[in-house]
């Protein structure tokens, strides 16, 4: 019997090799994964001040003040590292040390728009905004 | 599946469909972030002989990696310090009791209220059998293990967009799965669609395995009858004397089935890393870094914020602050050093060693993870569900439950691990206070144990890894290029430092993986220290 399953399986598994899964335009498929949207993508957050509030506060905190354990988030509140706006872009998209790299889950326009947000707020006044094109260049 | 469709399948459009289906296996991807793990190579405990007179060694870290390396290497003879920032052994090997408090970044800190007897492991929760290296420091260390469920067929998969929202069983959603996947195949077969991929030999031999597989009547169908109803369940069991009778249950349809995307939750027990049998030790994960705290003693200095590691031709230096104590940094020295700091936190730390190293720390991104525990009041889940341990699977942002493997039928209480996410929820959670992430989870839960979910609900806790003080992250993130690119720079030995953990193994985030990495760097530590 183990035998007899077994090619079964096989053709399961040579098929299941060949073919890529659908995909689909609403987050019904994720069961058991929490991904929050196809491709875990966080389309629901609209706009820079909603994208940060959504994810970046999580370690860089509401205050942009960041935080210190045994390593540290570091502070975006009147950041000088902000004055060029390639900089956040490329830590966003690229990552770097403890920051994950966002670029699976950020649209070109989510990074330019809270890029923007921080860039205005937070003590921070750099006039000068950045475009999704910005951030494309550095996919 | 209508009959017509069917019959006009090519082989290669029939086995797109089979592959679409049976593609689940992405989900596994998706969900194990943990990853697609090569099995533990361990063997048995290292027999590194005597250490050179007089010879020591600083650890970074007590996880699991530092401290496999420092009892195999204080075995050996060598002088051990380890250096621990948190004021416990265990790393994230971790479990939350009721009266431990637990700090996130950002200050929040939370109160862990539940009963005696119940915890809940915000790190690593499995044992998988093979887990060899495991295994034996379990079993050195006097820690007791009991099975693990990860399959439980009476649970539920969740869809918030299908079946009206409401749970269905695993083991119908996988009987109704199977079954329509062998009775197309059992069709095409008969139709000689098959005829080109399986000999006629073996198509019968194929026709049989199908009718047992996916539960077939007599005439190759899977419908409502004795034989699906001894997969997916009755309505009403069979039973003794005159009111005997099973009522069977009716399948979903094959479109239903396909639609509703619940068999992405059906096979994830298939993967080896999740077959039966998998442990847990007794009274949480967090006994097994308790047990090795115990065994190291002394030889472990808690409250130890590393913030410089230096080495030279002679030796190894940590300068490192007490957290507790304040004060000035203080000094350790040693001939070698296993350093076992997360990739996430290390990037941090000064420490010179070749660029090459460097690069490999620094490109390491942490996955995010969230668990949530749960105490309910009672056991509704057991008294009113039948669902002994396991996990059940949604579509929900909290992606599953898992149900406390232990203390079954009690009448007293429970902890469910109400949210299991990895990933992008995980991030999202994590820029929320720990009260809001406990509020979603209940909210959530509450779709697939209506009426009692909030209502038994007593006081949970909720850990989300990018706020881990310790970590910022769950687990290293590599992908196949970073490995080929930076792996082996990440484990070679550079000058007199060496690294550990589950991030210079490929067993990515299993504490297998930081056993068989630490046992692999003292090997290499050892030899240069025999050959010095």
């Amino acid at each position: 019997m183990k035998i007899r399953l077994a090619a079964t399986a096989a053709i399961l598994a040579l098929a299941s090799a060949l073919v890529s899964l659908p995909t689909r335009a609403d987050d019904s498929q994720d069961i058991g994964t929490g991904a929050m949207g196809r491709g875990g993508a966080w389309t629901q957050f609209k706009g820079g001040e909603a994208v940060f509030k959504g994810v970046c506060q999580g370690c860089h905190m509401t205050d942009a003040k960041g935080a210190v354990g045994a390593g540290m988030y570091p502070a975006l509140a009147k950041d000088a590292n902000l004055e060029t706006a390639a900089y956040p872009i490329s830590v966003i998209v690229n990552g770097q040390k403890a920051m994950p790299a966002l670029k699976n889950f950020l649209s070109d326009q989510q990074v330019a728009d809270v890029v923007n947000y921080i860039r205005s707020n937070f003590g921070n006044r750099y006039k000068d905004k950045v475009k999704p094109e910005d951030v494309k260049a550095q996919r | 599946m209508a009959e017509k469709n069917s019959s006009r399948l090519s082989r290669r459009s029939l086995l797109s469909m089979i592959g679409t289906v049976a593609g689940s296996t992405a989900m596994y991807n998706a969900m194990t972030e943990m990853g697609f793990a090569d099995a533990s190579h361990f063997t048995g405990p290292p027999q590194l002989g005597k250490a050179p007179p007089g010879s020591s060694v600083l650890i970074l870290g007590a996880g699991i990696a530092g401290m496999v390396a420092a009892l195999e290497m204080r075995d050996a003879g060598y002088k051990v310090t380890v250096l621990e920032y948190n004021n416990r052994a265990g790393g994230r090997n971790w479990s939350l009791y009721g009266g431990d408090t637990y700090t996130e970044l950002g200050g929040e800190t939370q109160h862990v209220q539940f009963d005696p007897g119940q915890y809940i492991n915000p790190g690593p929760w499995r044992l998988p059998h093979h887990h060899k290296a495991m295994m034996h420091y379990t079993s050195r260390l006097g820690v007791t293990l009991e099975p693990f469920t990860q399959v439980n067929y009476n649970a539920y998969v969740h869809n918030a967009a299908a079946n009206g929202g409401k749970p269905k069983r695993y083991r119908e959603v996988q009987a109704d799965f199977h079954g329509h996947v062998a009775e197309l195949l059992a069709k095409s077969t008969k139709q000689n669609a098959l005829d080109q991929a399986v000999t006629k030999q073996d198509q019968e031999i194929l026709m049989t395995a199908l009718k047992a597989w996916g539960a077939l009547d007599k005439n190759y169908e899977y419908k409502m009858g004795r034989e699906s109803g001894a997969r997916r369940g009755y309505i009403k069991d069979s039973g003794g004397g005159l009111d005997s009778l099973p009522i069977y249950s009716e399948p979903d349809s094959m479109s239903n089935v396909l639609n509703s995307y619940m068999w992405r939750a059906i096979g994830w027990g298939q993967d080896w890393d999740y077959q039966t049998s998998i442990f847990q030790p007794k009274g949480g994960m967090g006994q097994v870094g308790k047990a090795f705290g115990i065994e190291l003693g002394n030889l472990i200095k808690y409250n130890a914020k590393v913030v410089d590691i230096h080495q030279d031709e002679k030796g190894v230096t940590a300068t490192y602050v007490d957290t507790q104590k304040g004060g000035a940094p203080q000094k350790v020295s040693a001939d070698w050093c296993v350093c076992t700091i997360p990739a996430s936190i290390l990037s941090q730390i000064p420490m010179n060693v070749g660029g090459k190293m460097k690069t490999a720390i620094n490109q390491l991104s942490y996955g995010a993870g969230l668990k949530i525990g749960l105490q309910f009041k009672r056991r509704f889940w057991e008294q009113d569900d039948g669902i002994y341990g396991g996990l059940s699977y949604t579509s929900q942002p909290n992606a599953m439950l898992g149900y406390p493997m232990w203390d079954y039928f009690s009448k007293g209480k429970g902890v469910i691990l109400g949210a299991y996410v990895m990933g992008s929820g995980a991030f999202v959670a994590a820029a929320k206070p720990a009260s809001e992430r406990i509020k979603d989870a209940l909210e959530y839960g509450e779709m697939l144990h209506p009426g009692n979910y909030k209502k038994e609900f007593e006081c949970g806790v909720a850990v989300a890894w990018h706020r881990v003080p310790w970590t910022l992250g769950c687990s290293g993130q590599w992908t196949e290029a970073a490995r080929d690119q930076h792996y082996n720079n990440m484990c070679a030995l550079d000058g007199r430092i060496v690294l550990a953990g589950e991030h210079a193994s490929r067993l990515s985030a299993w504490q297998e993986g930081s056993a068989t990495s630490a046992l692999d760097a003292i090997k290499r530590v050892h030899q240069r220290a025999m050959s010095a």
